[in-house]
Formats: C-alpha cells, sequence, structure tokens
C-alpha cells in the first residue's frame, strides 16, 4: 500500500527501504555454551538427534521464528518529517533499529543518503563521573560528530540545554530534567542529513518539550533535514509529521497525511469491541472459572469502549455459579498497554450465590480520574474479603477502554504529567496578611 | 534500472555483506570517539582511588618484585647474565600491555551492549580505545624501566652486564605488533563470547597460562633439555617479540629471525580472522545478546 502517497518526483529520496524483513528466534538461541554447540554441531553432522533439544521435540517446531517486520517498503524524501505509528509491537522499533544501523535486516536492503542520527534513547554514553561539557564531546561523538563540529556548535548547545551554569559539574549532580536536556541539545544539534527518533520528546518539562518539537520542526522544515519520529502521542505526530506511516504486524498498512493514518491507527486498537464472550476463552490460574465462569461482559449503551472524561463506564457481566457461594466479590485490575498496573477497584459486592443459577450484573465505574488515553482491565471474582480471598474467576481476556475530551480548560494533556487526573483542588481560605 | 535521478546512497544497509567488511573511512571520521573512549577508560579505572595514576606504575612494579622473589630468588631460574630484576621487568612490561589488550576487549559487546543497542557508530572504537589505553600505559611503564635501566647500567659491576643492541631498531615494529596480536585475539574473543558467556570467564585464565608459555620469567636457554616444553614455547608467537625485545634493550638472549616472521603471519592472520569475526558479529549481536 505504500504506493498511496503521492510520489513527489522533484523530491530526492533519502532513505529507501525495499522489502526489508526481520527475523527474531523466539525462545533460546544456541546452547549458550561452547560444549552444548559444539555437541548440537557434531551430532547434526552425523545425523543423529541434538542431545541439546528437549526429548521429543519437533526440531521444525524449536525456535521459532517471529517476523518482527515482514516485508517492509518505505521511501522518504529529503525534508519531510516522517511519523511512524503502530500498536505495541507492530515493528516500529525493530525498524528504527535496522535505519539506525544498531542491527541487521534478516532480508532485504535499505539504502540511505547521508548521516544518520538516531536517538533512540537520549544521553547514551553519557558518563556520570564526567562533566557536562566533557558528556556533549562523548555525547556528541558517539552521534558522529568530529570534535571540530562540537566545537562549532558548543555554545549553541549550552545555551539549548539551559544548564550554562552547571556544565563544568559532573552529570551525577544533574537533576534527570538537566540531564535529559543536555542530552537532547547535543543530539538536535547535529550536523546529520537525518534524524531518527523513538519519542524522546517524551521527556522534560512542558515547556522544554515544546522547545523541542519547535527545533525538530525547524530541523525538518526550514534546515531541510528528514526526520523519523515514532511515537504513541498523536498530538506530538500532528504538530510534527507531514507525513504518517501505519505499521501493523510487520507491514506497512497506510502511509500518507497525518489525520488519516492517525484515524487508520485507531482501528487498529482494540477498542472497538464492546461484548466479550467469555465462555472459551482461557482462565488465569487453574482454579479459575470451575465454580463460577463469567461468561459475557459488555460494555453498555456503547458502540466502541470510547469514553469521554468523566462518563461512567456501564458494564454488564453475566455470570453462571456452580457451587454456593456466601459473598461473592468482584474487581477490576487496571493496567497500562505496557502492562503496568494503575490500581484496583474497591470490592464490588455480588451477594450470596446459589448453584446451577446465571446471573447478570450491572455496575458503573468513575472514571474521572483518567487522564487521555488507553487502559485495560481485567476482571477477577473472589470470595469473601480482599485480605482473605479465593479466586473464583479470573479470565485471561484484558478489556480495553479509551478517555478522551480532557477537559479543554486545561491544556493539552501531555504523557509526561502522568495518568491520573487529580480532581478539583479546593481552596480553603485565601487571605492577604 | 537506473533512473536519471538515481541518488548517490552513502550506506547501503544489507543481511549480509562482504567478508571483509570493515569501513575505515568511517573509522577514521570517528577517531575523536577513540580518544574520548581512550580519556574515558582513564578516568574510569582512577576515580576514587587515592594514588590514582600512580597505579600504572605500581602495578608492575610490584608484580616485577613479586617474580624476581619467586622466579629469581625461590626457584633460581638463570637470566642469561643480565640483572634478574631488568630481566623480568622487561619481560613483565611488555605482556603486561599485551594481555590488557586481550582482557580489556574482550568483553567490547557484552560490556557495551547498552550503548550498542541505542545507537549505531564503528564497534571497533571501543577495542581500538583499549589498545590504546594499553600503549599509554605501556609506555609509562616503559618509561619506568628506561630510569631503572640507567641506574642498572652504572651499577654493573654489582648487577651484571647491560647493553642496548641494534636490535633496537626493530623495537617499534615489536611493540606494534604486539598491540595488534592483543587486538586480535581480544577481538575474536569478544566476538564468540556474545554467543559463549564461558569464554568470559575463560579468558582471564588464559591470559595467565599464556604467560608461562612465553618466556617472561624465564629464559628459554633453561628448556633446552626440555623437548616438549620448549616446542610449546616455540609455537607461541609471543616468544619472539619478547625475546627481541630483551635482546634489544638488555643485550641478552638471542633472537629467532624465523620466530620472528613466524610470530608476524600469525599475528596477521589472528587479526584477518578477528577483523571477520568482529564485523559479522556486529551486525546483528544485539539479536542475541
Amino acid at each position: 500500500m505504500s504506493n498511496h502517497s503521492e510520489p513527489v518526483h522533484s523530491k530526492e529520496p533519502v532513505i529507501q527501504v525495499s522489502g526489508v524483513k526481520k527475523q527474531y528466534k523466539l525462545g533460546q538461541i544456541g546452547g549458550g555454551t561452547l560444549t552444548a554447540d559444539l555437541q548440537s554441531w557434531w551430532a547434526r553432522i552425523r545425523g543423529k538427534e541434538d542431545p541439546n533439544l528437549p526429548i521429543g521435540t519437533d526440531t521444525r517446531l524449536f525456535g521459532q521464528t517471529f517476523m518482527a517486520l515482514n516485508g517492509v517498503d518505505l521511501t522518504v524524501y529529503k525534508g519531510e518529517a516522517l511519523g511512524i505509528i503502530g500498536r505495541n509491537g507492530a515493528g516500529k522499533s525493530t525498524l528504527l533499529k535496522l535505519l539506525s544501523r544498531i542491527t541487521a535486516p534478516t532480508e532485504g536492503e535499505i539504502k540511505i543518503k547521508g548521516r544518520i542520527a538516531s536517538m533512540l534513547e537520549v544521553g547514551t554514553g553519557f558518563n556520570q563521573e564526567m562533566t557536562g561539557r566533557e558528556n556533549i564531546y562523548m555525547n556528541g561523538a558517539i552521534l558522529g560528530m568530529t570534535k571540530a563540529e562540537v566545537d562549532s556548535k558548543l555554545d549553541q548547545i549550552i545555551e539549548f540545554s539551559e544548564c550554562g551554569d552547571f556544565i563544568d559539574t559532573p552529570v551525577k549532580r544533574y537533576s534527570s530534567g538537566m540531564f535529559v536536556k543536555l542530552a537532547f541539545a547535543v543530539a538536535a544539534h547535529l550536523d546529520s542529513e537525518i534524524m531518527v527518533m523513538d519519542e524522546v520528546l517524551a521527556v522534560g518539562d512542558m515547556k522544554f518539550q515544546q522547545k523541542c518539537l519547535g527545533k525538530m520542526s525547524d530541523v525538518a522544515g526550514q534546515e531541510g533535514r528528514t526526520v523519523l519520529y515514532v511515537s504513541h502521542n498523536m498530538s506530538t505526530i500532528r504538530q510534527l509529521c507531514t507525513r504518517c506511516v501505519v505499521l501493523d504486524k510487520g507491514k506497512v498498512i497506510f502511509d500518507g497525511n497525518v489525520d488519516d493514518a492517525i484515524a487508520v491507527y485507531m482501528d487498529t486498537t482494540d477498542v472497538n469491541v464492546v461484548d466479550y464472550d467469555l465462555r472459551e476463552i482461557g482462565r488465569m490460574n487453574t482454579s479459575a472459572g470451575k465454580r463460577l465462569r463469567v461468561e459475557r461482559l459488555t460494555f453498555l449503551d456503547k458502540e466502541s469502549s470510547v469514553f469521554a472524561a468523566g462518563e461512567p463506564l456501564r458494564i454488564r457481566i453475566d455470570w453462571q455459579v456452580m457451587q454456593h457461594f456466601d459473598a461473592v466479590n468482584l474487581k477490576l485490575n487496571f493496567h497500562y498497554r505496557d502492562s503496568t498496573p494503575i490500581g484496583i477497584t474497591h470490592p464490588i459486592t455480588l451477594g450470596e450465590a446459589q448453584p446451577g443459577r446465571r446471573y447478570s450484573t450491572v455496575f458503573t465505574v468513575d472514571t474521572s480520574i483518567f487522564s487521555e488515553g488507553q487502559y485495560f482491565f481485567y476482571l477477577d471474582v473472589f470470595e469473601r474479603e480482599l485480605a482473605n480471598a479465593a479466586c473464583l474467576d479470573k479470565p485471561a481476556q484484558e478489556f480495553a477502554f479509551e478517555i478522551t475530551n480532557m477537559d479543554r480548560t486545561l491544556p493539552e494533556w501531555s504523557s509526561g504529567w502522568g495518568h491520573i487526573h487529580f480532581p478539583p483542588v479546593v481552596v480553603e481560605s485565601n487571605e492577604v496578611n | 534500472m537506473a533512473k536519471p535521478n538515481e541518488p548517490q546512497w552513502t550506506t547501503v544497509v544489507k543481511p549480509r555483506t562482504g567478508w571483509f567488511d570493515i569501513d575505515l573511512k568511517e573509522l577514521w571520521h570517528y577517531r575523536d570517539l577513540v580518544t574520548l573512549f581512550t580519556k574515558r577508560n582513564f578516568a574510569v579505572i582512577y576515580k576514587q582511588t587515592i594514588l590514582g595514576p600512580l597505579w600504572i606504575l605500581l602495578n608492575p612494579l610490584i608484580t616485577t618484585i613479586l617474580f624476581n622473589v619467586i622466579f629469581g630468588g625461590i626457584a633460581g631460574l638463570p637470566t642469561e647474565g643480565a640483572p634478574s630484576f631488568l630481566f623480568i621487568m622487561a619481560g613483565n612490561t611488555l605482556w603486561t600491555m599485551f594481555a590488557a589488550c586481550i582482557n580489556n576487549t574482550a568483553n567490547t559487546f557484552v560490556a557495551n551492549a547498552g550503548m550498542f543497542g541505542k545507537v549505531y557508530f564503528p564497534r571497533l572504537t571501543i577495542p581500538l580505545s583499549q589498545v590504546l589505553t594499553a600503549a599509554i600505559n605501556f609506555f609509562i611503564q616503559f618509561a619506568m624501566f628506561l630510569v631503572f635501566w640507567v641506574f642498572f647500567f652504572f651499577n654493573q659491576e654489582t648487577f651484571g652486564h647491560l647493553s642496548m643492541t641494534v636490535w633496537l631498531v626493530y623495537l617499534p615494529v615489536c611493540i606494534i605488533q604486539v598491540m595488534l596480536l592483543g587486538l586480535a585475539v581480544g577481538i575474536i574473543v569478544s566476538s564468540l563470547t556474545t554467543k559463549y558467556r564461558d569464554l568470559a570467564i575463560a579468558v582471564t585464565f588464559g591470559v595467565q597460562l599464556w604467560m608461562y608459555a612465553t618466556p617472561v620469567v624465564y629464559s628459554t636457554t633453561s628448556l633446552s633439555n626440555q623437548p616438549i616444553l620448549s616446542a610449546i614455547v616455540n609455537l607461541n608467537p609471543m616468544t619472539a617479540p619478547v625475546q627481541a625485545f630483551r635482546m634489544a634493550l638488555l643485550g641478552c638472549g638471542s633472537v629467532d629471525p624465523t620466530g620472528l616472521v613466524y610470530s608476524l603471519i600469525v599475528t596477521v592472520v589472528l587479526l584477518a580472522i578477528g577483523v571477520v569475526l568482529f564485523s559479522r558479529i556486529e551486525k546483528t549481536f544485539m539479536d542475541t545478546v
């Protein structure tokens, strides 16, 4: 689908990715020790069974492979700010790694014109013991600058970093904010023709973030350099990028203007399901779902599980009971996409349950504390109190929902602010002394 | 399908490349990085030590004294007429550089995995900076050796005969060759340790063993009636350089030109193998670490 973008013939391609595949092996790679590998190799050449494989393993299955990128074609033109978006595991990071030459593709070819500066992390190679100034030289050199180049840009870098007063202090004395500012300043002043960035802008305070975005726009717009930017933050993608690519399952599924790309990306996410059939879904532990089984979960009154801030989640669960329980309770375990836990609800009391019955429960969860973003939860049904709970059912299914449209009286929500939206603070007294 | 406006690509990333794929031009572009890594190596080693860089001198001095007591004093190994202290110090100075080259480059990939996973730069800059670090240490230690040499030279009646010979001309070649041999072995080991972690443990031990197979604390003449041991020592590519080094500075022992040629050939071959292995591993090792 890469022909979606209108090729601008006057433009000069600076990156050409053709048919790139990247394969990763799942499971253990190699024996890990020389003797084990020699044993395996010796067994293979004699046509015997490898002594280091688990007995009876089908060798075709052993070391299953996974295609992180499965045939990517992409041309990037000079002066573009290209956004790369996609769900976790879509292959964004792998693509960036290949472009920044950290690892080589399994198939295909990447042609690059000019120097690439990759910022998959800010401050790579920073040494805690060395001063800010020394680290500028060090980091600059790692990113491909010669000493003379750093010399000529040193003043600009220090000014941009806002760390001027501490530039001769070892960076171990820096606050994390200063550290990041300094690191970004070095990378932003590289002379490379192409810059590759992986969400590094999600750092520092709001003012500095805007400064970074501004700098990046200048780099692409006025200085005619090329920027490749990967982010989950759609607002920075909108702000910075002139073109956007959506990756899904290792392929480019959309290539074109930013707003359409974001729409396509939203379609690949799992907020479209509002009704989950849990009968055949696995359980998180072996005893779960045997004595009591949640069969269905539904987001009520919704076509998609996208909620405006403050809109309550109305959920119905249908559950079947096989044996008598005095006190069935339910809690929801919330987490982010990367599985970081957010918190659990107060136990939701479902009361006494009789064997052989089917129950249908509707409850409402207040979401006003969540900031914009996608969230997930698990269901956890248990008996008695939380402190002394016996798990009854815990389906291995995460339920996704998204919170949008924050209160616009606030500036646009930044991921650097966290994910919890505090209720308004009440001023108790405000006196003039 | 060559288009008229086909751009001049500066980099082409492909799954597999030629055997000898080291971009020397690129490496040269990153020369300042090698210098900075070297500086950092010193900064890291001597940070928060009382004696600081003095350790560069203390280390070989203590080792030399120790070897003197054990091998010269207790075991009474002959030193071909040269003062025992200088004899051992000369061997030890050259050997220390060689061992440092191997030991410090051997963990290149594993120790720098964090950095290598985030940014590309020619990976060879790290081993080169380690060799440079070892070389700087060597010259400092060599200067100390010369100070001792002058002292022993003016006290020849007490300690024994001492003279520099025409082999001094060969000295630069000898030093560079030892550096390159250390680099070669180091990068071979570092490439293999990405897959086989055992080697990281084995290498420190192996280097120590290797020292005893090299005439550092003894002379080859004392092996003349031990055919097997002397065969092993003669197969060792470090034997000839150590002998040449001592011949040049102390005028003792003998130098076998065939041994030197053999040693040079081994160095070139190992270096070629090392560079090939290293350039293959550096492309994909992030997937296996």
